[in-house]
Formats: C-alpha cells, structure tokens, sequence
C-alpha cells in the first residue's frame, strides 16, 4: 500500500471514531444541528477555520501563487480581512437572533415562508454548486496523489461523498465539528512545517528568500522567462485587471459574511460573547495560514519550479510537490492526506449546512409552517437531506469527469453569498423599514444576477482551440459578454438596490412594528437560544 | 422541540419598552460608536489595496528593502491592519456586554415576564 493510501485510512479511521461518538450526542434538533450549543470559543474558532480553508485556499492559493506570484497573494489577503465584516457585522446578531439557520434572522420581522423560501434557495444554491466544485477537485486530486494504487476518479468521488454522508448523516454538526478542528490543526500544522522546510532551504535568510522569489525562471512558450514575482500583474492584466481585482476584493470581503456553512457555525456556541471569541480564534489561524502561504506558494515557485509543476499535475499539486522537493516521499503523502482531510472537512461543513437549511427552512417552516408534526421529524428529514443533497454532488460530479472546469463555482459562491445574503442579513438587521418585498426581491435579484454575469462572463464564455475537450471546453463557444470573472462590482449593488427597490415600493407596517424586537434581541442577546445538556 | 424551551419571551409591547430605555439607547449609541468608524477604515485600508495594485502597478512595484516592494508589504500589512481592529473590537466589545447585561436583568426582573409570575 502507497504511504498516502495509509495516512488517508488513519485519519479516516479517527473521523469515523468521532462520528461514531457524537452518534450517541445527536439526539433532538439543537444537538443534531446546533452540538447542543456547547462548543468552546477557541474549539468553534478552530472549527471556522477548518470549513473555511478548503482544498482552493490550500492548494488552489498555493497554485496560483507559484504561477502567478504576488497577484495571488491577493487572495490571501482578501481571505482574512472578509472576517472583520464577520466580527463587527453579523456573528454575534447573528447568534443572538437565530437558532440554526441564517433565515432564522430574516424570518422575525419578516414574512417567514417567501423570506425562508428564497434564503433556502439560496443557501442551497451556494453550497451545492461549492460542493461540486470541491468534489471535483477531490477526484482529480486522490487519484493524482494515488496513482500508483490504481484507484479510479469515480471511486475516489463516491468515497469522499459516501464518508461526507456519513459524518453529517450519523454524527450531525458535533461530528462535523471535530472533523474540521482535526482537519484545521493538521492543516496548520502541515503548513508550519512546510514554512520552516522552506526557509531551512534558504538557510533561514529571508533575504535570500526574497532575492529568490525577485528572479524565478521559467519557461514559457519555450522561451526561457526570468520574473520578479513580487511584481503585480502576472495574473490581473489591463484592461479589467484592476476592475476584476475591486470584484474579486468585494466578492470576499462581503461574500464571507453571507456563507451558509460558516454562518452556521455559530449557532454551535453557547452565547454571542463566545461566538465573538471564536471568529477572534479563527482570525488568527486563518491570517497566520495566509500568511504562510507566502512561502507555500514562492516556494513552490522558485525551489520547485512551474516547468517542474506543469508536467507532474499542474498547478493544484504544487504544494505536495513542494513537500516532495524538500522533504521526500514520506512528506509528500503527508502533505496529501491533509490535502483530502481538508476537502472531506469542506464538503462535511457544507453538506450540513444545506440540510439544515433544508429541513428547518423549507420543511419544517414553509411547508409545515412551523410545526413539528412529530418530535424528530425535522432531524429525519435533514438526515435524509444530507443523504440526497450528497448522492446529487456525487453524480454531478461524476458526470463532469475530473477535466471539468469547475474552479468559477467557488467563485459563484461567493458572490451569490455577497450579493444575495449579505445585503438581506444586513438590511434586515439594521434597516426599520426593510421588508419581505425587499428580502425576496433582494435574494432573487442577488442570485440571478451573480449566476448570470457568470453565464456570460469570461468562466463559461470563451473560445476553445479545438485540443480542449469534453467538460473542460468553454460551455459557450463565444466571446465573453461580460468581462470579468467576479461578478461582484455589479452583482452586489444590485442586490443592495433589489432589496432597497422592493422595500420601498410596498408596504408592510408589521414588519417595521417588529424591527424593535429584532434589534433588542440581536444587540442584547435577550431571549437567545442557550445551551443545552447531553 | 424536545428541548424544554428555557428562552425569554415577552410580548410586542415589553420589546417596545425595552427599545425606548435610555440604557439600550446607550447601548446602540456606543456600538454605533465603535463599530461604524472600525468598518469605513477597514473597507477603506483595504480597498486601497486592489485599486493601487490595479490602477498604480508602477507605483507599487517600487522597491522598499531589497526586491520587496511596496506591494507586497501593504499586502502584509493587511493582515496585522485586520488583527489590530478584531482585538480592538472585542476590547470595546467588553464594554458592550456589560451594558447589555444589565438590560437584560432589567428586563427579566419585570415581574409580568418572569416564569413563576405567567
């Protein structure tokens, strides 16, 4: 058996020991959606990390760093300044207001059936669409990792939905909890080391580093290229590289805010204090990973090199490549197994929150309007959920193929989280006169607009030469209407202006009536859901 | 629900009053205090950052120490700019909770709202 396949079974053993154990804590909705509300500042904080940095940040940021130098250092950047909006926006109103999901919020002043229909909707939509192209990713990745054992791309997808499944199935947010704090602590802890392997490298002079980092040779087109990759624009070229650079800025700094997986994270604690300590908690982590990856991503550039990359898996294997160059076989597998547990702890996250959303949101709330018919029955149906919502990004996935060019949908989701959640979330906890016109109109609006400048936009529009096949081709043949691949300068205030239009053009006293409660509960915490026992 | 539900409840008319006590006004009035200014220099430090890099790329390519420009250190300094402002925040954030604890005492010791008296 390969050292990757080994590392990949231990921790998958310990993830099943953990599910098997919160099994037994998951009984009635706020354990089964919520760990009973009892998990720590630090552990939640750890936890929000872990569903945050997915296999994009790790290796995608890597990646693009190690091609396109300090333009993808961007990302990082944007990655951890999006938690402020966290911190001074909607965490603790958040946690003070709602009890699983983000249309709890929405739905106290509001309508609740249209509001918590269209949230629905649209958590559903951010987190199917992330999900897939996590999968996708995860496919390609096992069976480049493990191409020696001759496990198949088919088989590597359906394991990592099967195992997502039964976390989130048997184990509920307590298991999917410690999956991402084990996951997030690996994926620190891989990181640190790879930090420091490269420095060593260097001698531990970061002059000789930089000096590096200032000359990097390749070759492109066969001509031998020397850059500085500190440089500005490897990646974002006039015309619209400045503009796609403010998008891509807007879509994070506002997209973070309205994620459906990381919101619900903090219903998990037992009160806004703590919810606050964990988005604290989770800065730090994020902001130190992100900073590392300067030296994932250079080093990856100038000790591995990109002719080296490309010929062996291209740019998402940069920094296992990375860890081989330095540290040899044995690293490399470890490197690779938290590259999985990273993707499994990603997918976990989402798939909880889209059938929580599911269950609370569409069944309970707007069909049933409320009312549990029996007890357990909205826990049923959000196992049932998880299992369909699982087997559909499953097929979907498989029906792509690993060429498939997946990599917009993340940045799908972030606009769709930016332009459809955010301004409702925040207009409806600050704005007296916001109504279910405004909110629906408002998610509507953010969500066609996100996924229709990205339909016509550079990610699905392009021409293809004809050596690019099947579901790697452009889905449209022809030359991008809309010239950026972050929607986000143009989707985003017109959510924000399909929210405001709404409301303005109709009327619902009851709504601004009930702003008082909200703003009391939210600022206060009066009247918020406690912690419960095992 | 199968939890017993522990919550605070009070009707439209108690959320009103709560809403209209100088203690709560108080309340919003200095996280107005801290929070607006935070987010604008937040937003405002950290949207100089594309729009430099995106409109002025000579500019910031301009060398500081050695090959490490102008760019890359802004960048950087992003990250200690976002950390500073979080352990501000929850510096202030202390004080708001203080304020909020007593309106919530306030609130649970109205006879009419508490569980005995229902």
């Amino acid at each position: 058996m390969s050292t990757p396949l080994v590392m990949f079974l231990i921790f998958i053993a310990i993830t099943i020991g953990i599910t098997y154990w919160a099994s037994k804590r998951s009984a009635g909705s706020s354990a089964y959606f919520a760990a009973s509300r009892r998990v720590t500042g630090w552990q939640n904080g750890i936890a929000v990390a872990g569903d945050y940095m997915s296999a994009a940040s790790f290796l995608g940021i890597a990646g693009i760093i190690a091609f396109q130098g300090y333009d993808g250092f961007m990302f990082s950047v944007g990655w951890l300044v999006a938690y402020l909006t966290v911190l001074l926006v909607v965490a603790e109103p958040l946690r003070n207001a709602g009890r699983y999901t983000m249309a709890d919020v929405l739905a106290y002043r509001l309508n609740p059936r249209p509001v918590r229909a269209m949230a629905s909707i649209s958590t559903l939509t951010v987190s199917t669409f992330y999900m897939i192209a996590q999968m996708v990713g995860a496919g390609a990745l096992v069976t480049l990792l493990l191409k020696d054992s001759g496990i198949s791309y088919r088989t590597a997808v359906i394991g990592v939905g099967v195992l997502m499944i039964a976390y989130v199935v048997f184990g509920g947010m307590l298991a999917t909890t410690w999956v991402q704090i084990i996951k997030a602590i690996l994926l620190m802890g891989g990181t640190i080391l790879l930090s420091i392997l490269v420095m060593a490298h260097f001698h531990f002079s970061l002059g000789d580093f930089f000096n590096a980092i200032g000359h990097v040779t390749y070759h492109d087109k066969g001509q031998v290229v020397v850059k500085d990759f500190l440089q500005p624009g490897l990646r974002y070229k006039p015309p619209y590289g400045a503009l796609e650079l403010i998008s891509l800025g807007l879509a994070l700094i506002f997209g973070t805010a309205g994620l459906p997986h990381i919101l619900v994270r903090f219903y998990t604690v037992p009160d806004a204090r703590t919810a606050r300590q964990s988005v604290v908690w989770a800065m730090v982590l994020i902001g130190s990973f992100y900073i590392m990856t300067t030296f994932l991503g250079f080093g990856a550039a100038t000790i591995v090199g990109r002719d080296f990359i490309s010929t062996h898996g291209g740019t998402n294997m940069s920094a296992p490549l990375l860890a081989q160059a330095l540290a040899g076989n044995i690293f490399f597998a470890f490197i690779s197994a938290i590259a999985f547990a990273t993707i499994l702890a990603v997918v976990a996250g989402l798939t909880i929150s889209a059938s929580t959303s599911f269950a609370h949101d569409l069944w309970t709330n707007v069909i049933h309007r409320g009312v549990e018919r029996k007890p357990g029955e909205e826990v049923m149906v959000a196992r049932i959920s998880a299992f369909v919502v699982g087997a559909v990004a499953i097929t979907i996935a498989i029906v792509l193929g690993p060429t498939a060019n997946v990599a917009f949908l993340v940045a799908l989701a972030f606009a769709v989280a930016a332009s459809a959640n955010l301004p409702v979330i925040v207009l409806s906890l600050f704005w007296r006169r916001f109504n279910t016109t405004g909110a629906v109109t408002g998610l509507a609006v953010g969500l066609l607009a996100s996924i229709g400048l990205i339909l016509i936009g550079p990610s699905l529009m392009a021409v293809d030469p004809p050596t690019v096949t099947g579901t790697a081709r452009h889905l449209i043949q022809a030359k991008a209407w809309f010239p950026l691949e972050n929607p986000g300068i143009l989707s985003i205030p017109l959510g924000f202006l399909a929210a405001i239009l709404g409301t303005l053009l109709s009327h619902e006293p009851s709504s601004e009536h009930k702003f008082n409660e909200l703003l009391v509960r939210s600022n206060t915490g009066l009247g918020a859901e406690r912690a419960g026992s095992h | 629900m199968s939890e017993p539900d522990k919550r605070y409840e009070a009707d439209k008319t108690e959320w009103d009053r709560i809403a209209e006590t100088p203690e709560f006004k108080d309340l919003i009035a200095v996280k107005k205090t801290f929070i607006v200014p935070a987010f604008v220099f937040f937003l405002v430090y950290y949207f100089l950052l594309p729009i430099l890099v995106g409109y002025a790329p000579g500019f910031m390519s301009t060398k500081v120490i050695g090959v490490v420009n102008l760019a890359y250190l802004f960048a950087l300094s992003q990250f200690f700019m976002a950390w500073t402002v979080a352990w501000l925040y929850v510096r202030a954030a202390n004080n708001f909770d203080k304020l909020a604890k007593d309106i919530i005492h306030e609130a649970e010791d109205q006879p009419r709202n508490r569980p005995e008296a229902r």
